[in-house]
C-alpha cells in the first residue's frame, strides 16, 4: 500500500481528495435527509442548495466582483483610479472593439446560414452520414490546429517562387499575376480569419439543425404540401418557424464562442495588421504587459457583452417551453 | 419502513467515516517515510570525506550536509549540464545543490516568495524582474566573494544590471550575444565577398551583392505572441551604436523619449537597411514579409543563395539544420555569423547588444554564499561552459575551453572583452507595457503597414506607464 501510494503520489492524491468529497457529501445529505419537523424545508434546501451556491460563489460571483472591482484600479491593482482604463479602451481600441463586432455579426450569421444550407441540401441524401461526417470533421480541430492549417493556405511567396499558399496559386491560376500578401491585406484579412472560424463552426450548425429539421413530424409537413406550399414557401412558412428555438440556440452558442475569440487571432496575427479583438487584447494586457487594470477593464466589456445574448437566450427559451 | 430507512442511513454514515479514517491514516503514513528517507540522505552525504584533487574548492569548505535549493526556468536537457558542472563542487564540499526547473518560473517565483517559500537561490532572466522581487523585499545583497568575481571577471555593465538602487544582488551567470550578422562563408568564398569589419563595408558590401543580382538582406519577426521582437533588436543595435552606453541607458528609463531626435534619426539609419527594397527582403518577397516571416524561416535562403545576411543573435546556429540537413556552422562551414561593426569606435568602442540570467539569492547562509561565490567564480564558467552549447561573459574562461571555431567561442571573444561596450537588450529592461507590447505591435505596423515613423514612436511613448 505504502509503495503504491510512493509510486503514484499524484494520482493518490486525486483519488484521495475525490473520496473525500464524496465520503464529505454522503454525511452531510444523511444529516439533511434525518431532519424531522419544522426544520426540515430549509435544511434540506441547504443542503441540497448550499453545495451549488458556495461553488457558483467561489467559481464565478466572487472572481466576477473581484475583476469589476480591478477593473477600476491601475496597471498593478494598487491604486483607485476611476474609469480610466475604460477611456483607455474607447479611446486607443476602437479597431479592437469594431474587429470584435464584425465577429460577433459576420461569423454566426454566415456558419448558421451556411450550416442551415447544407442541412437542407444532405437532407436524406444517398450516404448522408458520410458527407456530414466530413463538414463536421473540423470541429473536432483544435483551434490552433486550425490557425496553423489556413496559415499555410494563406502563405505567401513572391509570385516569382514557388507557390506555399493555396489560396494564392489558386487566384494565380484565375490569371491574377501579384496575389497579395493576404495576411496583411486590410481590412480583408479579418474575414480571412472569421473563414477560419467558419468552418469549425458550420458542421455544428449543420448537425444540430439537421437534427431540428428531421425532427419536423411528417404530419406538418404532408398538411402543409396539401394546402399547396412547395419549394421556398414550405421552407420559409413551415421549416424555419417549426427550427426556429433550435436556430436560436445555435445562433447564440456561436455569438458566445466568437465573443471569446482568442486563439484563432493570436495564432494568426497576434493582433497586428488591425486584426486584434477583445478577447486577444485582454489576455496580452493582462499577461504579457502585465496592465491588470486594462486587463480587467477589457474582461468587462466582454462580460458586458455577453449578457445580453445569455437573456436574449433564456427568454426564447421559456417561450418554447410556455408553448409547450 | 422506517427501521430499514435508519439501518441504511448508519450504513451510509460508517461507509464516510470509514473512507475518512483510511484516508487519514495512508497520508500520515506516506509522509513519515519519506522524512526517514530525506535524513538518511543527507547523513551519508555528510560523512564524505575530503578526497584529493579537491583543493580548487578550499574556499567553500565547512558547509558539510547543507542543501541548497536552486529554481529555475532552464529545463532538461540543459539541467543536466548544470547538475554535470557543479557534481564535483557537490562531492568537494558536500554541499547538495537541490535544482528545479519549471517553465511557468515568472509566475511561480514571486508566488513562492510570498508564500514563505523561497527558493534558496533563484537565476532571473530578466534585470526588470529583479527590480521587481527588490522593491517587493525578497533577495539578499550579494556576499563578498561574488562581489569580488564580479568586479574581476565581468565588463561593468554587467554589474549595473545585477544592481538594485545601489545594493548589488545578482551575479551574471550565462550570456547571450546578439550583435551577429549571419552569413554564409561558402557562398561568400565563391562570390569574393570578404567578411566587412566597418559600419561601412558593410554598406559597401550589400551594394556589391545588390549590383550582383542578390538581396543583401532578409529578415522575419513574426513569433507569435512575441511578434515584433527581432525588430527591437535591430532598432537596439542602431541605437546603441549611433550614441553609445549613456544615451542608450537614458532612452532604457524614458529620460530619452521615443520621439526625440535620436530616436527618430536611428529609425531612419533602420529604414534604409530593413526598409530599403532593394535590401530586403531575400528570398521572401518585399518589404512587408518582414512582419509575415516566422523569424525562426528568416535565414533559410541564406542557404539557398536568395539573400546575402541576417540580423540575429548567437542562439540562430541550432536553426541552420532545420534549413537543410547535415549543415554546417563554423568559419568555413555553411553559415557563420560577424560581428555587427561599430558605427564610431570614439562614440561606442565595440557595442554588444546581448542578454543573460542572474543568479539571486533569497537566503542569507553560509552554504548558500558559497554557492553563490562558486556560481560566479571562473572556475564554475569554465566548468561548464566545457559541456557546451552555453557562454559565460566571465573574462576568467580560457577561449580554448570553447571548441575552436565555434559560435559560442566568437560570442565569449566579444562578451567578455572588459573594453566593449556591453549592453542589456533595452526591450527587456523596459516596462513591459512597451518592451512586450507597444514597441513589438507598433514595429511591426511600422514594417507591415508602413506606418509613418513619427506615428509609431508616439505611440510607444504614449504606451508608457505613467509613474
Amino acid at each position: 500500500m505504502d509503495e503504491l501510494l510512493d509510486g503514484l503520489p499524484k494520482l493518490g492524491s486525486a483519488a484521495a481528495a475525490i473520496a473525500l468529497f464524496f465520503a464529505a457529501l454522503l454525511v452531510l445529505f444523511l444529516i439533511g435527509g434525518r431532519v424531522r419537523g419544522k426544520f426540515q424545508g430549509p435544511v434540506a434546501l441547504a443542503v441540497f442548495l448550499g453545495p451549488a451556491v458556495i461553488l457558483v460563489t467561489m467559481g464565478l460571483i466572487v472572481p466576477a466582483g473581484r475583476t469589476i472591482y480591478g477593473s477600476f484600479l491601475d496597471a498593478n491593482q494598487e491604486e483607485f483610479i476611476g474609469f480610466s482604463n475604460y477611456s483607455w479602451i474607447f479611446e486607443t481600441q476602437w479597431g479592437t472593439l469594431t474587429n470584435t463586432i464584425l465577429w460577433i455579426v459576420i461569423t454566426p450569421i454566415a456558419s448558421t446560414g451556411l450550416g442551415l444550407t447544407l442541412a437542407l441540401l444532405l437532407d436524406r441524401m444517398k450516404r448522408e452520414s458520410v458527407a456530414k461526417s466530413l463538414i463536421f470533421m473540423p470541429m473536432a480541430i483544435s483551434f490552433v490546429g486550425a490557425s496553423i492549417i489556413w496559415g499555410l493556405m494563406y502563405e505567401y511567396r513572391p509570385p516569382t517562387s514557388e507557390q506555399v499558399g493555396l489560396l494564392s496559386q489558386i487566384v494565380m491560376w484565375f490569371g491574377v499575376e501579384e496575389p497579395p500578401n493576404w495576411i496583411l491585406w486590410q481590412p480583408f484579412n479579418n474575414y480571412l480569419l472569421m473563414i477560419i472560424m467558419i468552418w469549425i463552426q458550420v458542421g455544428f450548425a449543420m448537425v444540430v439543425l439537421s437534427a431540428a429539421i428531421k425532427n419536423i413530424s411528417s404530419d406538418v409537413v404532408e398538411a402543409a404540401e396539401l394546402d399547396g406550399a412547395v419549394g421556398w414557401k414550405l421552407f420559409s412558412r413551415v421549416t424555419i418557424p417549426m427550427i426556429r428555438a433550435t436556430l436560436i440556440v445555435v445562433l447564440t452558442t456561436i455569438m458566445i464562442a466568437v465573443l471569446k475569440i482568442f486563439d484563432i487571432v493570436r495564432t494568426m496575427t497576434n493582433g497586428n495588421f488591425g486584426t486584434q479583438v477583445v478577447a486577444n487584447e485582454m489576455y496580452a494586457q493582462s499577461f504579457v504587459q502585465f496592465n491588470q487594470g486594462h486587463g480587467n477593464a477589457l474582461a468587462v466589456v466582454l462580460f458586458i457583452g455577453v449578457i445580453p445574448l445569455i437573456i436574449y437566450n433564456i427568454i426564447q427559451l421559456r417561450k418554447e417551453r410556455a408553448i409547450r | 419502513m422506517t427501521a430499514l430507512k435508519r439501518r441504511r442511513g448508519a450504513a451510509v454514515l460508517a461507509g464516510g467515516v470509514a473512507t475518512l479514517m483510511l484516508l487519514a491514516a495512508c497520508s500520515s503514513d506516506s509522509s513519515t517515510d519519506a522524512t526517514a528517507t530525506d535524513e538518511a540522505t543527507a547523513t551519508e552525504e555528510a560523512t564524505t570525506d575530503v578526497a584529493a584533487g579537491c583543493e580548487a574548492y578550499a574556499d567553500y569548505l565547512g558547509n558539510e550536509g547543507a542543501s541548497v535549493s536552486i529554481f529555475t526556468s532552464i529545463l532538461p536537457p540543459e539541467q543536466g549540464l548544470f547538475e554535470q558542472s557543479w557534481s564535483e563542487f557537490e562531492s568537494c564540499t558536500g554541499i547538495d545543490i537541490v535544482y528545479e526547473g519549471s517553465d511557468q518560473f515568472e509566475a511561480q517565483l514571486p508566488t513562492r516568495i510570498a508564500g514563505g517559500n523561497a527558493p534558496d537561490i533563484a537565476f532571473i532572466p530578466q534585470p526588470g524582474l529583479l527590480a521587481k522581487l527588490v522593491a517587493d523585499g525578497g533577495p539578499v545583497a550579494a556576499p563578498e566573494g561574488t562581489v569580488s568575481n564580479v568586479d574581476t571577471y565581468w565588463n561593468p555593465a554587467w554589474k549595473s544590471y545585477g544592481t538594485v538602487d545601489g545594493t548589488f544582488y545578482a551575479a551574471p551567470l550565462g550570456s547571450n550575444m546578439k550583435s551577429f550578422v549571419w552569413y554564409s562563408p561558402k557562398t561568400f568564398a565563391a562570390n569574393g565577398y570578404t567578411v566587412p569589419t566597418t559600419w561601412d563595408e558593410l554598406w559597401a558590401l550589400s551594394d556589391q551583392m545588390v549590383a550582383d543580382g542578390v538581396k543583401p538582406w532578409c529578415g522575419g519577426i513574426e513569433s507569435g505572441g512575441a511578434t515584433g521582437w527581432a525588430a527591437t533588436d535591430w532598432l537596439e543595435q542602431i541605437m546603441l551604436r549611433m550614441y553609445g552606453g549613456e544615451v542608450y541607458d537614458k532612452w532604457v528609463n524614458h529620460e530619452l523619449l521615443f520621439e526625440s531626435p535620436e530616436v527618430n534619426a536611428a529609425m531612419d539609419v533602420l529604414a534604409g537597411w530593413m526598409k530599403n527594397p532593394d535590401y530586403v527582403n531575400g528570398g521572401f518577397g518585399n518589404v512587408q514579409t518582414i512582419a509575415t516571416t516566422a523569424f525562426q524561416d528568416a535565414g533559410g535562403p541564406i542557404l539557398k543563395g536568395e539573400c546575402g545576411m541576417l540580423q540575429q543573435a548567437s542562439f540562430y546556429a541550432n536553426f541552420w539544420t532545420n534549413f537543410q540537413e547535415g549543415a554546417t556552422v563554423g568559419p568555413d562551414g555553411d553559415a557563420f555569423a560577424f560581428y555587427l561593426p561599430a558605427i564610431d569606435e570614439g562614440i561606442a568602442p565595440q557595442p554588444v547588444v546581448g542578454g543573460g540570467e542572474f543568479v539571486a539569492a533569497f537566503a542569507d547562509r553560509a552554504e548558500v554564499a558559497a554557492v553563490q561565490n562558486y556560481l560566479s567564480s571562473a572556475e564554475f564558467a569554465t566548468s561548464k561552459a566545457a559541456l557546451g552549447t552555453w557562454v559565460s561573459a566571465n573574462s576568467g574562461v580560457p577561449s580554448d575551453t570553447y571548441a575552436e571555431g565555434s559560435i559560442d567561442q566568437l560570442s565569449a571573444q566579444y562578451l567578455t572583452d572588459l573594453g566593449g561596450t556591453f549592453r542589456f537588450d533595452a526591450s527587456d529592461l523596459m516596462p513591459a507595457a512597451v518592451g512586450a507590447g507597444a514597441m513589438w505591435t507598433e514595429m511591426t505596423a511600422w514594417f507591415a503597414e508602413d506606418k509613418p515613423t513619427a506615428e509609431v514612436l508616439k505611440a510607444i511613448d504614449a504606451a508608457w506607464p505613467a509613474s
